[in-house]
């Protein structure tokens, strides 16, 4: 059985679908932190079977709309004295913004580059989110 | 009250909003005198980034009998926008010069972006092939001048439904009434797409009904929205020569039409209706010009705060 050390103040994120971990340790930059970073990969669940873990030992800045995009079911929680003091859990963003990109060669965004990439979510279940723009539909699998 | 608001899509507009304009366009046929100078000094600036006759006289034609003038231009290379110039600063000049400004561009989306850099209120003349406000405004106008209402109807969507962007803005603005119900005709690479059918009908309940035989619904219709295949949609043009002739309204197809049944078409046809319909008093399409005329006069006036 593999032990991680408890951290003191920072971040775990927590519940990543198995395998999609290296994309938000990536995602975060993680690799080049100077402060301390753990992340377990295929660890036990019993909620989930099998998951990845990352625990981050600073208090950092998290896009949560990104996070939620990636996977929604992540449980992030915020540690403080080694407890736990916030737990959040993510849902899909309603609105994001330069995250999903329209791929839709007649949308404005196509050649007006400095417009920003807006989508609104239509559809929770789907993850379907719609360019503000052009109404184009793109769901969250696009972005994973 | 809408004076300031930017029209982008028919949704900017209220219901009682749209009430309001029929009025006043209703008011502008029957009375001569009714807000001719009422944009006396007041300037509307027509920017076309793509070819429009029709729509863009009809806005021209407009301002000029409520008494204002017009600037603009009629193609992009007339303007800095040759010289790469953005979308953004284009329209920061323009609101400089002008009360109103009216713009078609082929990318989707370019109306919204541009009133978020306007000071001055844009009307969206087309956006590529997704929407067209004014043409609902005349659709609708038209419909309820002629048969009374804009509810309670089956409409029949016939022709190019994917890059149609009338038959996107008039099937969401004929959504808005009660107890509608639509038909849409046409072959299966040019479908009605997914966010009409979805994101619009099904979520509001809304029935309709997809075929590709114009023949099969005709006597169900009581308004026919014909269109046209149009070649600039379509980025290649083997794709277009196949589909370009895939329904053509003849006198015969009108056999088993009803006998109040009404023909719209935004305009230019090419050969999609036969010239022997224009005879047929169900043929509205040219008291359609007119009528798209009154209601941007209606739309301008109100939107510069001048109706009285």
């Amino acid at each position: 059985m593999l032990n991680i050390a408890k951290i003191k103040n920072g971040i775990v994120i927590d519940h990543i679908k198995a395998g999609q971990g290296l994309r938000i340790f990536n995602w975060l930059g993680l690799g080049k932190a100077p402060y301390t970073v753990a992340f377990v990969v295929n660890a036990e669940s019993k909620r989930m079977g099998r998951k990845d873990i990352i625990k981050i030992d600073n208090e950092i800045k998290i896009d949560f709309a990104v996070l939620g995009l990636i996977d929604p079911n992540i449980t992030v929680n915020i540690i403080e004295n080694e407890r736990v003091t916030e737990k959040i859990r993510l849902r899909l963003p309603e609105r994001v913004e330069n995250v999903l990109i329209c791929r839709n060669p007649r949308c404005i965004t196509a050649t007006e580059t400095y417009a920003p990439h807006i989508f609104h979510l239509v559809d929770e279940k789907t993850g379907t989110y719609r360019c503000e723009y052009c109404d184009d539909l793109r769901t969250t699998e696009d972005f994973r | 009250m809408i004076q300031g608001k930017h029209l982008i899509e028919p949704e900017n507009l209220s219901l009682e909003d749209l009430e309001d304009l029929f009025q006043i366009a209703e008011r502008i046929e029957k009375d001569p005198v009714y807000l001719r100078s009422s944009c006396k000094g007041k300037i509307l600036a027509t920017l076309f980034f793509e070819p429009s006759t029709r729509t863009r006289l009809s806005f021209e034609a407009a301002m000029l009998r409520l008494g204002g003038s017009c600037l603009g231009f009629a193609e992009p290379g007339s303007s800095s926008v040759a010289k790469g110039e953005s979308l953004a600063d284009t329209i920061r000049t323009v609101a400089c010069y002008a009360d109103c400004i009216v713009m078609r561009n082929p990318k989707e989306g370019a109306a919204l972006l541009a009133s978020r850099y306007s000071e001055v209120p844009i009307i969206n003349a087309g956006d590529g092939g997704h929407h067209h406000p004014t043409q609902t405004l005349t659709d609708l106008h038209t419909i309820r001048q002629l048969r009374g209402t804009t509810a309670g109807l089956t409409i029949g969507f016939c022709g190019d439904l994917k890059f149609g962007r009338t038959v996107h803005s008039l099937a969401k603005g004929l959504a808005r009434y009660p107890s509608n119900r639509m038909i849409f005709i046409s072959p299966p690479e040019l479908r009605i797409p997914d966010y009409i059918k979805q994101g619009v009908l099904e979520k509001q309940g809304i029935p309709y009904l997809e075929t590709d035989r114009l023949e099969k619904v005709m006597g169900d219709l009581d308004v026919l929205y014909m269109t046209r295949v149009q070649r600039e949609r379509f980025f290649n043009e083997e794709d277009y020569i196949r589909l370009k002739d895939s329904y053509i309204l003849t006198r015969e197809k009108l056999k088993s039409a009803r006998p109040d049944l009404l023909i719209l078409h935004p305009l230019p046809r090419v050969n999609e209706i036969a010239v022997e319909v224009d005879q047929d008093p169900r043929a509205v399409y040219f008291k359609q010009v007119k009528y798209g005329m009154y209601i941007r006069m209606a739309l301008l006036a109100s939107l510069m705060g001048t109706v009285s």
